[in-house]
């Protein structure tokens, strides 16, 4: 029983960070599809929601209020960065928007420090946190307001690339480009509504995991290149893949660090990256056809 | 092709490199011991950066891992001098066999694929390497660090004081850049600017695409690892947190600062990026009195996408014309010619 009790608490812990990655990952997804470009400020958008909830809730703001406020102005600030950073460079190679990206990651984190410092801070939880007993194992309901939250979005993504307007005209620059121009719709917008709409995700992600495990100015590192080994494990242009490859992560990490040892943790997840760029370079998923080789 | 483009394709115009070693020797005998270090610092970083520069500028990829290299070589050092007594150079030549074999291992899977499957390959690979240097703790120390490194000692010859670490560093600096040049004019050279104009051109004329990339790749691991080693040397003490992927960043950033197209750029970046980094140190906690930790990121951060939208080819070219006019050689195109790809910072297409 002690086993199972252990092996349910792995689970739990494991799809909670999941979900954080999967939105995240999702954010990545999308804007790889429509930009071609791997946005390394994803993660810092992370960030950068999860220390404005932090000050606008201390500032006795309303928690959903402060919520609702920070995924706002990071959608902005994604916006901005797509129309200042990402624009102006959109005929540069491929490798020159990746440091670009680079660069705006390492601007937030700056900003970060000089208005937030560089202590820890944390956010209380949603609602109380009392442990509840499931199967002998402890599940905290802040855990359950991760999950749900992520599942929430990722069924709202789903609808809005798939029922809404502007959505599926996004969704029409991604399957082709040219025909969609055709069709009177300008791609370069479509890119400032996937830059922006990740940079939300992104936030939202933050925002859930800040009463977990806190929020540094550092944080989006590591959650960004958690998710972008969780994209490249769904191959970096499949969404439902990424979403998958992220809670295989998420287990992965929480089965490492509960049964042999945490020091290792992230080196076991980017040697997955590894082995999945060196073996399956489509993703985990794909079917086999060529098109990065 | 006439002698023109001849000389301007291969410039064998060293004038101005005597005029620069000159500089080089007067500064440390007029710097203070501050300037010095510092000048120490360029000159290790500016070994990593050259080789980058060739990976970037001309193999079009991007690293996101190089200061795991350049920490294989500090480590390596550290280890085989401080723990097993073995003399400095057993250290360099171990690192680099260690960096020169992970980069084939990471290279030869990643190379073959496009849209810079390197970056995230080397991003993951920096990563691994910090947790082995932060978790063996028997052989590294762990977090705690590695102390007591000996000073370098060449054939018996002891480089324990600065200055004498200053000639060492910078020496091997401009070998090395020299030896870049000569590479990038000589059969590979010409084999990468090819690749440049069109992959699909030049495999067609029998260039080995991935095997080029690879050799470059591999020289620039091989750079960051003799640096490391010496700065391993120089500081005596190192830890794990030397060697970050925010590290990896920085010497990026001096790369972009410099400009790839040049491969004086990766020298030209370490140096503004070093004195700017001391320079914000100084002034923003001025206005910012509580500030801690690295806030200079936001200002770098920042100076990367300016330059890489406004002044893609970094500083170099710029740098270039000035010193071509102080050496009075106007109307010569000489020292600095870039690649043939002129709008393009980092090569590569767009693909």
């Amino acid at each position: 029983m002690e086993l199972t009790s252990q092996f349910i608490q792995l689970i739990f812990s494991g799809l909670t960070i999941g979900s954080i990655y999967a939105l995240v990952a999702i954010g990545f997804v999308i804007t790889y599809n429509i930009t071609g470009v791997l946005n390394f400020a994803q993660g810092d958008f992370a960030m950068l929601g999860a220390m404005l909830a932090i000050t606008f809730v201390s500032m006795d703001m309303p928690m959903g209020l402060g919520i609702i406020l920070s995924i706002g102005i990071v959608v902005l600030v994604g916006g901005i960065f797509e129309r200042t950073a990402i624009y102006p460079a959109r005929n540069a190679s491929l490798p020159t928007l990746i440091i670009i990206t680079l660069g705006v990651a390492i601007a937030i984190r700056g900003f970060a420090i000089l208005i937030w410092g560089t202590q820890p801070r944390s956010l209380p939880p949603f609602t109380e946190n009392n442990p509840i007993n499931v199967l002998n194992a402890v599940l905290l309901p802040q855990s359950i307001w991760a999950v749900g939250i992520s599942l929430v979005s990722l069924i709202a993504m789903h609808y809005f690339f798939n029922k809404t307007f502007i959505g599926k005209a996004v969704t029409a620059c991604v399957v082709n480009r040219s025909a969609a121009r055709l069709m009177g719709i300008k791609p370069e917008w479509m890119s400032f509504i996937s830059i922006a709409v990740s940079a939300g995700l992104g936030a939202i992600a933050g925002i859930i995991i800040a009463p977990i495990s806190g929020a540094t100015y550092e944080m989006g590192l590591m959650i960004g290149m958690k998710a972008f080994v969780a994209a490249v494990i769904g191959g970096l242009t499949n969404a439902p893949a990424a979403i998958i490859g992220a809670f295989m992560i998420g287990i992965l990490e929480s089965f490492t660090e509960g049964l042999w040892t945490s020091g290792y943790k992230d080196a076991i997840s980017f040697a997955l990256l590894l082995i999945v760029l060196f073996f399956m370079p489509n993703g985990l998923f794909a079917k086999a056809s060529g098109k990065r080789v | 092709m006439n002698h023109s483009k001849v000389s301007e394709l291969y410039n064998r115009h060293y004038g101005g490199l005597f005029l620069f070693i000159a500089a080089l020797v007067i500064v440390p005998f007029v710097a203070n011991s501050f300037l010095l270090s510092v000048l120490i610092l360029v000159g290790l970083y500016g070994i990593v950066t050259t080789g980058l520069t060739m990976l970037m500028g001309y193999a079009g990829q991007i690293s996101l891992g190089h200061a795991a290299f350049y920490g294989i070589g500090a480590y390596a050092s550290a280890v085989m001098t401080g723990t097993y007594g073995m003399p400095g150079i057993v250290g360099i030549l171990v690192g680099v066999a260690f960096a020169g074999t992970v980069a084939v291992l990471i290279g030869i899977p990643t190379l073959k694929l496009k849209e810079n499957y390197l970056a995230l390959a080397t991003l993951g690979f920096g990563i691994i390497i910090f947790t082995f240097f932060k978790e063996l703790k028997e052989i590294t120390g762990g977090l705690n660090g590695f102390f007591g490194i000996p000073s370098f000692n060449l054939f018996g010859f002891a480089f324990d004081t600065d200055l004498k670490f200053y000639f060492l560093i910078w020496a091997l600096l401009i070998v090395g850049i020299l030896f870049s040049k000569n590479i990038i004019d000589s059969r590979v050279g010409r084999a990468l600017r090819s690749i440049h104009g069109s992959d699909v051109a030049a495999n067609s004329i029998g260039v080995n695409i991935q095997q080029y990339k690879l050799k470059v790749f591999v020289l620039s691991a091989v750079y960051a690892s003799v640096a490391g080693s010496l700065y391993a040397h120089y500081v005596t003490f190192i830890n794990p947190n030397l060697f970050t992927a925010m590290e990896s960043i920085t010497f990026l950033i001096m790369v972009v600062i410099g400009g790839s197209a040049n491969i004086w750029g990766g020298m030209i970046g370490a140096i503004v990026y070093v004195l700017l980094n001391e320079l914000l140190k100084e002034v923003v906690p001025m206005f910012f009195p509580n500030v801690g930790g690295e806030f200079q990121i936001v200002f770098f951060g920042i100076l990367l996408v300016a330059i890489l939208i406004y002044m893609p080819q970094g500083l170099a070219p710029t740098l270039g014309k000035v010193w071509r006019r102080l050496a009075g050689r106007k109307n010569k195109k000489a020292a600095v010619t870039g690649p043939p790809n002129a709008d393009a910072t980092v090569g590569g297409s767009k693909s």
